[in-house]
């Protein structure tokens, strides 16, 4: 019998419009169907069109709505009334924001441009925050990678012309082994679920190296709970392993890498240590035909790994002797850094064998003709079914770049980079670090800067110095500390503009990144700086503009406020001139626009940069009228050339006889052919141009034709590194342009030209027997930094971070859940709630990144549970490393990029009563927008 | 479980009245005119009073009519058609007795059985829950019926019956604990068969660090701790002072401290019934 | 109504595999979202911005630690929602037949305008899948989408509860258990599916995939070969070099 049912509607309207955009409750930018009814959003899903996210969507990305709707959301623009950090403040019109930003900007650009620091967080208009800043002419601009994974972008671009982070990704369709180091959550966040999606369909192997076992990690079939700081040792251990037993691809690196260039060996020559070049500057190999040295790139030239070479006295060998020389040392065998890796030795060896079975033993061939750039052509596409990922596990490290190049290292000589199962460079990389541009920092008062801020040097010749060997940057990017900060040290801004070194600055120009809180480094003491006054009473940082969109941390420091739109309420632009969003296969960039209206007196804030560059005068943002070159952003991204042929956009530009994507000028139609194709443009990369890409003729004429770079560029893989050696030579005094010597021992060590390891520098500043364990964060994958607190939905998931510890901490001291601990670190300590984990380092404890919020912010009401028990592990941080006698302040960072090693921290941790509060807390501040409800019942539709 | 006031005194007040009502049908004791008045109309104050509380934890309150619909599945729907049953029945009967001094016995033992039925159908609806392995065994309805007797027995002046009711009753709360302590245990589901993983699990974290209805309604550990008092206090002033009132020679004033210590202990009782109860869902939170 | 069907036409439900679920919450919030949007009365959320922000969720994700006898502890995230049961006590209990099992497709849904908020279904169910909201004050619960598995004003392949379409990780999987041949039968089949709390005879449909053995290493004595050594030390690597390059095709 059946039973009598409720009639139901089953095919309800599910809305009245969809409106397809960008996501941006993290910087993945994934495509978004917005859908609308009576105007409010009232649902969003992923496009399944979309290249980057095929429709899935992650939990931050569905909770748009709430972010979107955020009480938090800033109203007007806002001009500071009480002291700085009291969040009092009045709002004002858009008008007199501008205008009082005016009278602070034009007499220091006509003067000093370098007083100005203008800096971004995660911004995803650099190449147009930059060239704004260009044309202002101050040197100092930079986003946050300098915090975040330089290491990660710069050891990638200096030995292989591309990184993971977002430059690369695994070749999921066909990789049969994957090892996923120090990665939490990474930039990709749903490609690299959908991938270990397909990796598990297929029923391939995931491994993951991590001291913590959460997320991916958990998935993974194989755990490897390493000691922090030490992949290094762990991966030139499996190099040393796959040498040993000649589990390595010869062809693969006599052809596409310098393996086979040679190197000089005479230790008086003023060449020593570099790779030898022919008058036109190209290295040179020994040719398998003739026996002689011929450039590598010469057609037909088939380099010889085993040819050694003596020319005028000098004895000349190959890369790849070296290499033998240090890998092969017992310095790298499993048996040697067992111990300091905690991974034993048998599973170290294990980990080696598995690598060469799937590497050699199970290769993936594909039917794909294709030449190289020696004019050879090659039957088939050979793989290595051995791909691998890393991020800030590896590069938050003082050891992340040479660690880094390690896994590239170990990467190309199985031959696994840009083959088949192997990892691929997403469009418009592969581009060598030569290709780039090198960092400018010329200053002439009310001129631009003589080129693009950021970059990557060669040499010496390249660093960021004055005249006297002072920095020229406030954030000392580009000096001998950190020679190859590629992405400028933003962590170092607010502490080096407070100590007035290398300079004095007038105004400090922030966008969307909390300093005040969870973005810096030793937070509390950058709360002190911000609103340190000098003898007179005035704060030593006299200005303070920030942009944000939320009533953040941050906002209660700057004295003017400039409201930017949420997301849905802007055009923005994911451009190739910036961080697009490209997978391996395809070339794609893609647009935001205003699929709903602000209901606010608030900007998009690269309209606002348009409008200020105006009034300030700034070239390329001024009429010869005066009036502004650019309405807005939207008319900016639309007729923008940044080089003939090139803009912001490349798909739907005019061509002489019509649309076309790539190079081709500026289409007014352009933004509604975008919105029309759901916001985004890809266009695929042709099959036989799609693996070996640096080398594949096929693809670098087709990136030309895409207009990525003007003429072909191919190269090899830079395995031994040339412009470190350079900067190890001056450090022996050699060349025009020397280190101070407190440095030149760190120069030597470090920047070694090929991968070595060598112990976080935390471990030489503090007592590892007082502060025996390692403490570190992860991403929640359901929160964005501190965004993710004001969002109804998304704190419910994640309102408080205990403290993580292992459970023989935990047994030793006799926790019980719901108790407290205070961790010391050399810098700080803090008393925070604890709990057990068993999948965990033995000598590791960790909590979830930035819960901790702080009382009166986010237009959270009060004792909220991210207030009193949510904290920050980066009150424990310090952006300089403890002094150790030798009258110097080391800096708490990589010292070939300048990376902030957040990860180096080692912390001790005691019991302790529970405080009525996590400590350290501060003082609530008063908040600049109005309560929030009490309840939601949120439906927009009826 | 979550002791809500609302079920504990509805489960106690109604359970006390129906059982007053049994006793009425029965003819314990025969009664006319204003002394039945008296009798009936304290019988209805607690019973529908009972009902009336069990309303106050209903969402929506103005749909109850709906809740006689599934008599066929639901306790809940039997006990709503017995307790109305009863209180139609027993107020025909009554009204017999308080105005024509008549009575229809046939109609006051089909309003006895309803009125026991009610407790019965009230105490399966706990009874039949799998998922509180506390209850979910046949010394639940047994405690219920019984109490039910005892206490309808003291209200109505059966000093016979109610002294051996009391006694077996009191006995029956107490099996019904011992059993009920061994019951989640035996009911064989754990962690492992909530999960359906193998070997030493243990809740790393729960979904969401806010709470939740779950939490509230099912994973309540407050004051547990005083079991074992708040156990012995049940007995002594549901069972035990009554008892020692109705030995002692009869005297009003002893008759109301019976009634009262009675109703203080069973409504002891309930509270622990409740708040000792729980929830196989607990395992999912790592609670219990 | 409470009654269930003694049999249903199809038996519409989910997979859930525990060996590739991340833990990402996306399924959470999708579900929050469209639910708060459609079906019924919207998913409230009482205090949301304050100290005890407490809201209605019709599908949470715990996270287990599972400590194995040898090799070390693993973490296992796992999905629960409604689970779809052929013998769903949740139903039998409800005194006003708001709660019901669809006879066509096996859906236990909540008729909202008939509840009267009792909370019994929530009592009988043992795996937590129902939620009273505090605002309507009606029972919540997972409706397997059923505004959109059928909904015509979505594409075809939109027609999948919306936790599914969104899943990153494609953990989770939705078809028709009555089928043997359905994806999700098949899955199911050949990798185990379980039932959650078998010993309550809830008889569930949804069914969730265990995770694979971890930890447990490839068979050394296959591996081993892979590192004999060819040389000891530079010098001889550089000898192996040599015969090694001598041996290739071409040269390279
Ligand atoms: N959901 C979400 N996604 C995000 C973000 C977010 O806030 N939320 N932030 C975005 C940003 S700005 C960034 S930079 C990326 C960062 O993405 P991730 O690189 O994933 O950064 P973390 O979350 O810091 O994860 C670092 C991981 O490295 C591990 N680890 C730490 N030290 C070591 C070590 O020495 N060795 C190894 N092997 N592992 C180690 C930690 O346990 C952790 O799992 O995520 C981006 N994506
Ligand atoms: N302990 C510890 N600290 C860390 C890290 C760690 O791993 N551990 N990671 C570091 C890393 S890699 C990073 S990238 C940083 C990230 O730290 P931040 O860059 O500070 O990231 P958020 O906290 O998201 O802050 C960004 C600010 O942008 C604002 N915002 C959001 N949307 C918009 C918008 O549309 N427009 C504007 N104008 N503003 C907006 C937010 O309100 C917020 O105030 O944290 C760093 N700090
Ligand atoms: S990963 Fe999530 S938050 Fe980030 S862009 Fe994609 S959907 Fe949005
Ligand atoms: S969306 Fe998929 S991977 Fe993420 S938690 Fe839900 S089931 Fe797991
Ligand atoms: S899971 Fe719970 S709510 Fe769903 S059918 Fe089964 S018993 Fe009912
Ligand atoms: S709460 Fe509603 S659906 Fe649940 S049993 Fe009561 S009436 Fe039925
Ligand atoms: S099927 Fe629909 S209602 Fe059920 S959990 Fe998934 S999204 Fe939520
Ligand atoms: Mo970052």
């Amino acid at each position: 019998m059946t039973h009598p049912e409720p009639a139901l509607n089953l095919s309800p309207p599910v809305s009245d419009e969809v409106r397809q955009t960008t996501c941006y409750m993290c910087a993945c930018r994934c495509g978004i169907n917005v859908h609308l009814k009576n105007g409010k959003v009232a649902y969003i899903e992923g496009n399944r069109d979309h290249p980057v996210n095929k429709g899935v969507l992650c939990a931050k990305g569905s909770a748009g709505i709430m972010q979107h709707n955020a009480p938090s959301r800033l109203r007007a623009p806002l001009k500071r009334t009480g002291p700085r950090g009291s969040g009092e403040y009045e709002e004002i019109s858009w008008d007199e924001a501008l205008t009082l930003a005016t009278s602070w900007l034009k007499p220091i650009r006509d003067t000093a441009p370098e007083k100005l620091a203008f800096f971004t967080g995660r911004d995803q208009s650099q190449s147009f925050t930059s060239l704004w800043a260009q044309a202002y002419g101050t040197p100092n601009y930079a986003a946050h990678g300098g915090f975040c994974s330089v290491n990660m972008a710069a050891a990638g671009i200096y030995t292989m012309g591309g990184a993971f982070w977002e430059f690369g990704q695994p070749d999921w369709d066909h990789a049969k082994l994957f090892l996923l180091f120090g990665v939490a959550e990474d930039h990709d966040s749903n490609p690299i679920k959908m991938g270990i999606g397909k990796l598990k369909g297929r029923g391939a192997k995931v491994i993951g190296i991590n001291p913590i076992r959460t997320g991916y990690n958990a998935v993974a079939d194989d755990w490897y709970g390493i000691t922090p700081g030490t992949d290094g040792l762990l991966v030139l251990a499996l190099v040393h392993c796959l040498m040993t037993a000649g589990q390595i691809d010869l062809p693969y690196l006599a052809q596409f890498t310098n393996a086979a260039c040679l190197v000089n060996e005479d230790p008086g020559s003023a060449q020593h240590g570099l790779i030898l070049k022919n008058e036109d500057g190209k290295a040179l190999v020994i040719d398998k035909r003739t026996g002689k040295p011929a450039a590598w790139d010469g057609a037909g030239v088939e380099p010889d790994l085993g040819a050694t070479w003596r020319h005028k006295g000098v004895t000349h060998r190959p890369v790849l002797h070296h290499m033998a020389d240090r890998y092969l040392s017992a310095d790298y065998a499993p048996e040697a850094v067992a111990e300091r890796t905690g991974i034993p030795v048998d599973r170290i060896r294990h980990l080696a064998a598995e690598i060469a079975r799937t590497a050699f033993e199970t290769p993936v061939v594909l039917d794909r003709e294709w030449t190289d750039f020696r004019g050879k052509t090659h039957k088939t596409m050979i793989g290595r079914p051995v791909a691998m990922h890393a991020m800030r596990g590896i590069s938050a490290h003082s050891n992340g770049f040479q660690t880094a190049r390690a896994l590239h290292l170990l990467q190309i000589l199985i031959g696994a980079v840009e083959t088949p199962g192997g990892m691929r460079f997403k469009p418009p990389y592969p581009k060598p670090a030569t290709a780039h541009p090198k960092p400018h920092c010329k200053v002439t008062p009310g001129q631009p800067l003589n080129g693009p801020h950021l970059g990557y040097p060669q040499g010496p010749a390249d660093l960021c110095l004055t005249g006297d060997g002072t920095a020229a940057r406030i954030d000392k990017a580009f000096t001998w500390e950190n020679p190859l900060s590629a992405h400028g040290m933003m962590h170092m801004v607010i502490s080096n503009a407070h100590a007035g070194d290398p300079y004095r600055i007038d105004t400090l120009f922030l966008y969307m990144a909390n300093m005040a809180w969870n973005s810096s480094m030793n937070t509390s003491g950058t709360m002190e700086m911000l609103t340190d006054t000098d003898e007179n009473g005035d704060y030593v940082i006299p200005h303070i503009i920030y942009s944000d969109a939320y009533a953040s941390e941050m906002v209660a420091y700057a004295d003017l406020i400039l409201p930017d739109t949420t997301y849905l309420e802007r055009h923005d632009c994911i451009s190739l001139l910036d961080r697009p969003i490209c997978e391996a296969g395809a070339v794609a960039d893609a647009i935001r626009w205003p699929v709903v209206e602000p209901d606010r007196d608030v900007r998009g804030f690269q309209s606002v940069l348009c409008d200020l560059g105006a009034r300030l005068g700034l070239p390329g943002f001024v009429n010869a009228d005066g009036s502004a070159t650019y309405a807005d952003y939207a008319d900016y991204i639309t007729n923008h050339i940044r080089r003939p042929g090139i803009g912001p956009l490349a798909g739907w530009r005019m061509g002489e006889t019509g649309l076309q994507h790539g190079r081709g000028g500026a289409n007014q139609g352009q933004l509604d052919s975008y919105i029309a194709n759901g916001g985004f443009w890809v266009e695929h990369v042709p099959d036989d141009a799609a693996y070996y890409k640096p080398f594949n003729m096929g693809y670098q004429t087709w990136a030309v034709k895409m207009g990525f770079y003007d003429s072909p560029q191919p190269y090899i893989f830079q395995l031994y590194c040339d412009p470190l050696r350079r900067f190890q030579m001056a450090a022996q005094g050699v060349g025009a342009h020397q280190p101070p010597d407190h440095l030149r021992g760190q120069i030597m060590t470090t920047m070694d030209p090929l991968p070595l390891w060598y112990p976080p520098f935390e471990d030489g500043h503090v007592d590892p027997v007082e502060y025996p364990l390692h403490a570190l964060t992860q991403r929640p994958m359901a929160m964005y930094h501190s965004w993710g607190s004001q969002n109804a939905w998304l704190r419910q998931i994640h309102g408080v971070n205990p403290l993580y510890v292992p459970t023989r901490l935990w047994v030793q001291h006799g926790f019980k859940p719901g108790d407290w601990a205070r961790v010391s670190s050399a810098h700080g300590s803090i008393t925070v709630p604890v709990a057990e984990m068993a999948a965990l380092n033995d000598n590791t404890v960790w909590t979830w990144n930035a819960i901790g919020k702080r009382k009166g912010t986010w237009a959270l009401d009060g004792d909220t549970p991210e207030a009193t028990q949510g904290f920050l592990l980066n009150h424990l941080i310090h952006e300089l490393l403890p002094p150790r006698g030798d009258g110097l302040r080391w800096s708490n960072s990589d010292p070939i990029t300048g990376q902030a090693a957040w990860f180096d921290l080692r912390v001790k941790l005691e019991p302790s009563a529970a405080p009525d509060a996590s400590q350290p807390h501060h003082p609530g501040m008063a908040s600049p927008v109005p309560p929030a409800p009490g309840h939601l019942s949120w439906k927009v539709g009826t | 479980m979550h002791p809500a006031p609302s079920v504990i005194w509805f489960t106690t007040l109604s359970g006390l009245g129906f059982g007053l009502l049994f006793w009425l049908g029965l003819g314990y004791p025969v009664v006319t005119g204003w002394a039945a008045f008296a009798f009936f109309t304290i019988g209805y104050l607690l019973a529908v009073g009972g009902l009336l509380a069990s309303t106050f934890h209903l969402g929506h309150p103005e749909r109850a009519l709906r809740a006689f619909t599934q008599w066929h599945t639901s306790w809940l729907s039997r006990e709503a058609w017995l307790a109305v049953s009863a209180l139609v029945v027993m107020a025909v009967y009554g009204a017999g007795l308080v105005f024509f001094d008549n009575r229809i016995n046939g109609l006051g033992w089909l309003g006895a059985a309803f009125s026991l039925g009610t407790v019965g159908t009230t105490s399966m609806i706990y009874a039949q829950l799998k998922t509180v392995p506390r209850w979910h065994h046949w010394s639940t309805p047994v405690m219920f019926m019984t109490t039910a007797l005892a206490g309808g027995a003291l209200l109505a002046g059966q000093s016979r019956f109610a002294l051996s009711l009391l006694a077996i009753a009191g006995t029956a709360l107490l099996g019904h604990w011992m059993a009920g302590d061994r019951q989640f245990g035996a009911s064989g589901t754990t962690l492992n068969t909530a999960t359906g993983l193998p070997g030493q699990v243990r809740s790393f974290a729960p979904p969401h660090t806010g709470s939740n209805y779950l939490l509230r309604e099912f994973v309540y550990v407050v004051g547990r701790k005083h079991a074992g008092r708040l156990r012995m206090l049940a007995l002594v002033l549901g069972f035990g002072v009554p008892i020692l009132c109705l030995v002692l020679p009869f005297n009003h004033w002893l008759a109301a401290v019976a009634v009262l210590s009675h109703i203080a202990g069973i409504a002891t009782g309930r509270w622990l019934f409740f708040a000792q109860a729980e929830h196989v869902v607990g395992l999912y939170y790592g609670k219990r | 109504m409470t009654q269930l069907p003694e049999t249903t036409t199809r038996k519409l439900g989910l997979v859930i595999d525990l060996d590739t679920c991340v833990g990402c919450h996306a399924c959470v919030i999708s579900c929050k979202g469209w639910n708060t949007e459609n079906y019924g009365a919207p998913l409230s959320d009482t205090d949301p911005y304050g100290a005890d922000p407490s809201g209605t969720f019709l599908n949470r994700v715990h996270s287990y630690e599972v400590t194995p006898e040898t090799g070390p502890a693993q973490l296992v995230h796992f999905p629960k929602s409604c689970l779809h049961c052929d013998d769903a006590p949740c139903v039998t209990v409800c005194p006003t037949g708001a709660s019901y099992k669809r006879a066509d497709d096996g859906i236990v849904l909540v008729n909202e305008s008939a509840c009267i908020g009792c909370g019994l279904c929530a009592w009988a169910c043992p795996y937590g899948a129902r939620e009273m909201d505090p605002v309507e004050k009606v029972m919540k619960k997972c409706t397997l989408c059923v505004d959109r598995i059928y909904n015509e004003n979505l594409p075809e392949v939109d027609r999948v509860p919306a936790c599914v379409r969104t899943c990153p990780s494609g953990a989770r999987h939705f078809g028709d258990f009555a089928d043997p041949d359905s994806h999700v039968s098949r899955l199911s089949a050949e990798r185990g599916g379980m039932d959650l709390m078998p010993e309550m005879g809830t008889r569930p449909v949804n069914k969730y995939l265990p995770p694979r053995p971890r930890d447990v290493g490839g068979d050394i004595d296959i591996l081993a070969p892979f590192l004999t050594p060819v040389t000891d030390g530079p010098k001889g690597f550089l000898g192996w070099l040599d015969r090694a390059l001598s041996t290739l095709p071409g040269g390279n």
